[in-house]
């Protein structure tokens, strides 16, 4: 006998809903087997990771605030996924989007400057990480150089920049020696929504993009240029549809979303640049745009799934003593089922007999 | 090599016999209780439209699928093949119309790897180069096979099959890449293959090419036996009505043949190829005027594709005037700027090129509609005018499929054809270049895009043809040129453009092949 994974006739509707839900489960049934290993009691690890965060009105703020970051990047990765393009360096432009933004907060801080230093914080922060984003775009274009490569290898370089900037140039001289910028004015942090809380106004700008990004696709001319180029890249060439445009295009868009996550996230709950501002967003959001199948809205509610692995770490970590990595484990064996199940919308696997091989020739 | 022997001295018991052969594919039945035989020393056709079941049937008999029912007896007794090789060890051979040749590699080492591997490389050279002088295929092992004709890599595949003296071998629509001369030579081989007692299963949907050829036939139609015959008894239009079950509308002829100014005019066009196999297009020239439609004959892989793309603009010229669309100099125009000015193409390729596979018909209407047809405002897209198209086309052409709005992988090869080509006409393009109007699409459907075709030039519009279907540009075109290794031959008008004189421009007669090769050659290299 063997396993044979066979093409279907149609992509299966039923399967496109239910694999993220299968991934889901796939990955709370290993988990509480690592768990076990490990000699915790795997239920009462799930409850802590799950269930305990949505328990608490401040674990609940606190969801908002971490998923608002993950759902911003990963709208703009499933802009590249789709169209075929691997920006796989979301962190990297994350980073230097929080770095360009800093700068303004950095020189104006303590002069009292007016309320324009937020949105020119803003608008560095997006522009610093689209320019970042098109250094692997430009390398692909123009020289072939895979942006897979390319755009992970730049991630390093960006955390290490900021690293040398908060040590150096930057550093606050009153801050004890500590790797980390002045406090930033007022001027220059994020608004909260709700008074004494740590929900600001990142969340509405996330929201904003979801619905700007959803409108983008299913209703534009570029949003179908970019599902063509990906889906059919000679039906797209025949359509008139510049791939390497779109390349520069994608990665300027979702360098940009990162850019604007990273220095929001800094103006935000962070409140000063220092190492360490991202628990790993760049590359979680990776699983947040598949887990919500490259499509806004899924990545909308599959962001906050994420966010909560991460408080529910936290808190794993804290009363049950569980390595912060296992949600780093987590985040990745997600990831591996939810591509492993979305093979199922367009194959079935199927048992046959050892006698025959698989047949193929032309049709 | 006769291998007459092996089976007996007379024909009179079936070499193979299949019996009952169904093959269902979920409610679809593939094949439905098929029953054939064939006997040595006999060439049998295997007649049938696109979708009727034939591809399924051999690929039974040659143990690439299993039936969910019936059998296979071979010389009398049961056989249950566990695939190909078990095919091949048991004396079946198979030649299929798409080639599985590796490019890079030579003849010989392509050969190599398609047998057991159980004598040395330098003696199964020397064995192919014996059966290839034996059989008049002359081949040279150690050439490469990307720097073969067509034909050549098709004597390849035949020679392999050869090297492995089977007793029955089935040919799939081998003569659909030779030209009428290189076909001749083919039948030539066949006929002494038949005479050496081996049994052929030919498969066809050229009539008059199975008359000419075949002792037996088998006509299959929607998966079902509908006759056995003699074809040389039958007359092509009673072979033509059991295949379709109906009679097929001769396509009319255009009311007024007159025509007006050239609108589609190319000057002049060399362009290097952007694939190191590609062909180099050399100082091409000629023009289509209003009110005629021009044929472009010439065996697959000769430059059509790089002619396409190059008038299509999805490969720009570095010369504004070398293409000239209703007085446009569009040489460096982009596909969406040539569309503007009112011209329309249809790939040979329909699925993956001239749409979108796992798209829906709405959203491959916008693929080419958005350039020019009122669906994109302000960058949004007009749903309902994509729906609209997708329904006017589904009307003027009888688009058959399952809902509104189907994805386009969904739809039949034919159905899908005259929705790529009505989404275009419906367009009333002035200028319309088509590659393969009709390839692999069955007969009514051929019909319907022919007669549209005809239509729209009668309306003034000039129409460029792509075609290795000498039949279909016969039919339709007013003058015909072929296309020889990047070259273009002087165009004949149709009444002078007969098989013989289109058949040795196909093979190359008054241009030399040195200075194409060269550059292939070059260009391989330089891409290598």
């Amino acid at each position: 006998m063997q396993l044979v994974l066979e093409r279907r006739a149609e992509r299966s509707t039923l399967i496109a809903i239910a694999s993220p839900l299968l991934a889901i489960a796939l990955t709370l049934v290993t988990m509480s087997i690592l768990v076990a290993v490990m000699g915790k009691n795997p239920l009462a690890a799930l409850w802590v990771y799950f269930i305990e965060p949505l328990t608490d009105s401040y674990a609940l703020q606190e969801l908002v605030v971490k998923a608002s970051p993950l759902v911003m990047i990963a709208v703009g990765l499933s802009l590249c996924y789709l169209a075929n393009v691997w920006n796989i360096g979301a962190e990297g432009q994350f980073i230097i989007g929080a770095v360009c933004g800093s700068w303004l907060a950095v020189i104006t801080n303590g002069t009292g400057a007016g309320p324009w230093v937020l949105p020119a914080m803003l608008v560095l922060g997006a522009a610093g990480g689209a320019l970042y984003a098109l250094i692997p775009a430009f390398c692909k274009v123009r020289f072939g150089a895979s942006e897979i490569l390319t755009s992970l290898m730049l991630v390093y370089v960006a955390d290490l920049l900021m690293d040398y900037l908060v040590r150096g140039p930057w550093r606050d001289p009153k801050g004890m020696n500590f790797p980390t910028t002045a406090e930033f004015d007022p001027v220059a942090t994020m608004p909260t929504l709700v008074e004494g809380s740590r929900l600001h106004a990142g969340a509405l700008i996330a929201l904003i993009v979801v619905i700007g990004a959803a409108v983008l696709l299913g209703r534009t001319i570029k949003g179908f240029e970019i599902r063509v180029v990906g889906a059919a890249p000679k039906a797209a060439r025949f359509a008139g549809f510049n791939a390497n445009q779109l390349v520069l295009f994608t990665f300027a868009v979702s360098g940009a979303l990162a850019g604007l996550a990273g220095i929001i996230e800094v103006a935000g709950p962070v409140g000063h640049l220092q190492p360490g501002i991202s628990p790993g967003y760049g590359f979680t959001a990776i699983i947040v745009a598949f887990l919500g199948r490259l499509n806004p809205i899924g990545i909308l509610v599959a962001g906050l799934f994420l966010a909560l692995t991460f408080i529910g770490g936290e808190g794993a970590q804290i009363s049950m003593k569980l390595p912060l990595d296992l949600t780093k484990v987590f985040q990745g064996i997600l990831l591996f089922y939810v591509l492993a199940c979305d093979s199922m919308i367009l194959y079935r696997i199927r048992l046959i007999g050892s006698s025959r091989k698989a047949a193929h020739g032309p049709v | 090599m006769d291998v007459a022997s092996l089976h007996g001295p007379s024909g009179d018991r079936p070499l193979l016999q299949a019996i009952g052969i169904t093959k269902r594919y979920g409610n679809f039945l593939a094949n439905d209780a098929v029953d054939l035989d064939l006997y040595p020393r006999t060439i049998h056709a295997l007649l049938g439209e696109n979708g009727a079941g034939k591809s399924t049937l051999v690929k039974i008999i040659y143990g690439l699928i299993e039936p969910t029912a019936g059998e296979l007896r071979w010389m009398g007794q049961p056989m249950v093949l566990a695939g190909p090789s078990d095919a091949r060890t048991r004396g079946i051979g198979m030649v299929f119309q798409h080639f599985s040749l590796f490019d890079n590699l030579t003849v010989a080492e392509n050969v190599a790897l398609g047998l057991d591997g159980s004598e040395s490389f330098a003696a199964m050279s020397a064995r192919l180069a014996q059966v290839s002088r034996d059989y008049g295929l002359p081949l040279d092992p150690k050439r490469e096979v990307w720097r073969l004709s067509v034909g050549e890599r098709q004597r390849i595949e035949i020679v392999r099959m050869l090297m492995q003296n089977p007793k029955l071998l089935i040919l799939d629509e081998p003569t659909a890449v030779l030209t009428p001369q290189e076909a001749d030579q083919l039948f030539v081989v066949l006929e002494r293959l038949k005479e050496e007692g081996r049994a052929i299963l030919y498969i066809s949907h050229k009539l008059e090419e199975v008359k000419r050829l075949c002792d037996s036939a088998t006509i299959l139609r929607g998966g079902k036996k509908v006759a056995t015959c003699d074809p040389r008894q039958e007359t092509a239009a009673s072979l033509a009505r059991m295949m379709v079950g109906a009679d097929i509308a001769a396509v009319k002829p255009k009311s007024a043949r007159a025509t007006t100014v050239p609108r589609l005019v190319v000057n002049h066009l060399s362009m290097k190829p952007d694939d190191p196999h590609g062909v180099a297009l050399q100082d091409i020239s000629f023009e289509v005027k209003g009110g005629e439609i021009f044929g472009l004959a010439g065996v697959a892989g000769n430059g059509q594709d790089e002619l396409f793309a190059a008038l299509s603009g999805e490969r720009r010229t570095d010369n504004e005037g070398a293409v000239i669309i209703d007085g446009n100099g569009a040489g460096v125009m982009t596909i969406t700027e040539r569309r503007r000015l009112g011209a329309a193409f249809v790939p040979e390729e329909r699925l993956g090129h001239g749409t979108a596979p796992r798209m829906r018909l709405s959203e491959n209407a916008l693929l080419t509609g958005h350039a020019a047809s009122g669906m994109v405002k302000h960058g949004f897209i007009d749903k309902l005018a994509t729906l609209a198209t997708v329904d006017k086309t589904t009307q003027a052409f009888d688009v058959r499929k399952a809902k509104r709005d189907p994805e386009a992988v969904s739809l039949s090869g034919g159905n899908l054809q005259k929705f790529v080509v009505g989404r275009e006409i419906l367009r009333e393009p002035g200028v319309l270049v088509v590659s393969q109007p009709t390839w692999g699409v069955d007969a009514g459907a051929a019909a319907t895009i022919r007669q549209a075709l005809l239509d729209l030039s009668g309306r003034g519009a000039a129409v460029l043809v792509v075609s290795q279907d000498l039949d279909e540009l016969a039919e339709i075109a007013d003058r015909v040129a072929v296309m020889y290794h990047g070259t273009l031959s002087a165009p004949l008008t149709a009444q002078d453009a007969t098989r013989e004189k289109l058949g040795l421009l196909m093979g190359g007669a008054k241009t030399g092949d040195g200075p194409a090769l060269e550059e292939r050659e070059a260009a391989h290299a330089a891409g290598a």
